[in-house]
């Protein structure tokens, strides 16, 4: 499916991440093979150190953090707010949504569309397209689209295919009518019957938690987790991204008339090292232009890897200059989309820690 | 070519012996980290770079997979 849109910008970005940093060294502990092997493992993929919350941190709490950090630097107003689109996987509760909670701790006022979107690889991306098509409506003049998880509470420290990936954060994206350059291009894709590549399989209605479903099992590969826990099942999803993922942004950049060279930054999720650079050897794109260090600084938050790769590799030059983007998330669903769009100068492009 | 690929692999996996082994996969001496370790390595050795879509277990079951595997991606024997 395919998306434009014109007369949209991103006018800030402001991303969150815990102040709990972990290297990798401290967990190779937890993991059934030996030191050695978990070494091989973090050069193959990146991993290095990781971002997770203390504690029992939630989504709400990283959200309500960053934009009181918004609101007190004279970043943004509380009453020009007329959407808060929120998209995670680990929300506060079941009900109520978990951007109902986040107005009213922020006291917004009640002309709020308030909306959790449960999306998480392709986050991003999905909760973009979301917000343009919500400033489509004259009501709306200004959108603040929320990307958050805590996984890691859902991910077993025990299973070395997810642990030392997993990382917590929040990012606020401020949207708004205005000249963003040239057109907004989009696609996405979404295939149901591979839900179960990457799932939680217990905690819900079709299988509520109990004892035995938070009971450790361990599985072939000598990883331990019990149903209560993320897994993914990292062959099928590797191949996933490497079969769908090349064609999807060639048939973006067609769409927009423009070959890949004419991109300044390709700022895909990361879930590790090794398949961004298979990507961009895929797309003949360097490595330069496809950051791949956010798995090994901050570990990889769902959809928050998009707008970090962003905060952290352009954050000064995007408060002064415009840059060609092209973003890409892939992931749980399965889900798969990208947008292919002009960035900056922006009022804001920062990183903060939540302590 | 056959040496080089069988000496890359004893040092991801040193406690097999993969000259005695017809699947490498199926004999559980290759999971899929390991298969992301070797191509790294493989990569390296031959200054090629294996197409995303190749990485799957059946490429990696065997030395003469192995072996075709990098001639199709482009490394010379």
């Amino acid at each position: 499916m395919n998306f434009k849109f014109s007369g949209r910008k991103i006018s800030g970005i402001l991303t969150v991440v815990p102040a709990n940093e972990v290297p990798f060294e401290a967990e190779i502990g937890n993991y059934s093979v030996s030191p050695a092997k978990s070494m091989k493992l973090k050069l193959a993929m990146g991993y290095n150190k990781h971002r997770i919350v203390a504690g029992d941190v939630c989504v709400s709490d990283l959200c309500v953090f960053g934009m009181e950090h918004l609101f007190a630097k004279g970043l943004l107003k509380k009453d020009e707010i007329d959407a808060l689109v929120l998209v995670t996987q680990s929300p506060d509760h079941f009900m109520p949504a978990t951007s109902n909670i986040i107005q009213g701790r922020l006291g917004l006022k009640q002309d709020t569309l308030c909306l959790d979107i449960c999306q998480g690889c392709a986050g991003y991306e999905i909760g973009l397209l979301e917000s343009f098509l919500l400033l489509g409506q004259e009501s709306i003049g200004k959108v603040v689209l929320l990307n958050a998880d805590v996984l890691s509470r859902k991910v077993s420290r025990r299973d070395r295919n997810s642990f030392p990936l997993i990382g917590d954060g929040a990012a606020i994206t401020v949207l708004e009518r205005g000249d963003a350059g040239s057109e907004i291009h989009a696609n996405l894709k979404m295939d149901g019957a591979r839900a179960d590549a990457l799932i939680i399989p217990a905690g819900g209605f079709r299988c509520p938690s109990t004892p035995e479903t938070g009971a450790m099992v361990e599985d072939e590969n000598g990883n331990f987790r019990a149903k209560d826990h993320l897994v993914m099942q990292g062959d099928a999803v590797f191949n996933f991204v490497q079969v769908e993922v090349p064609p999807m942004i060639e048939a973006l950049a067609a769409s927009a008339g423009l070959t890949l060279d004419a991109v300044d930054y390709f700022m895909f999720h990361q879930p590790n090292k090794f398949m961004l650079h298979k990507l961009a050897d895929k797309m003949n794109v360097a490595y330069d232009r496809m950051p791949a260090n956010i798995v090994e600084n901050f570990g990889n938050a769902s959809g928050v890897t998009v707008p970090l790769a962003i905060t952290f590799n352009l954050g000064d030059r995007l408060t002064r200059e415009r840059i060609k983007i092209c973003m890409a998330g892939f992931g749980v669903g399965l889900t798969w989309s990208s947008i292919l769009m002009d960035v900056g100068p922006l009022a804001f492009c920062d990183m903060i820690e939540y302590d | 070519m056959e040496d080089k690929i069988l000496s890359i692999l004893s040092g991801i996996r040193p406690e097999f012996d993969f000259a005695r082994s017809a699947d490498f996969v199926e004999d559980g001496m290759l999971d899929s980290f390991d298969i992301a370790a070797l191509v790294v390595e493989l990569d390296e050795t031959y200054a090629i770079s294996i197409d995303g879509v190749d990485i799957v277990p059946e490429n990696f079951a065997s030395l003469g997979a192995i072996k075709n595997l990098l001639v199709k991606n482009g490394a010379q024997p």
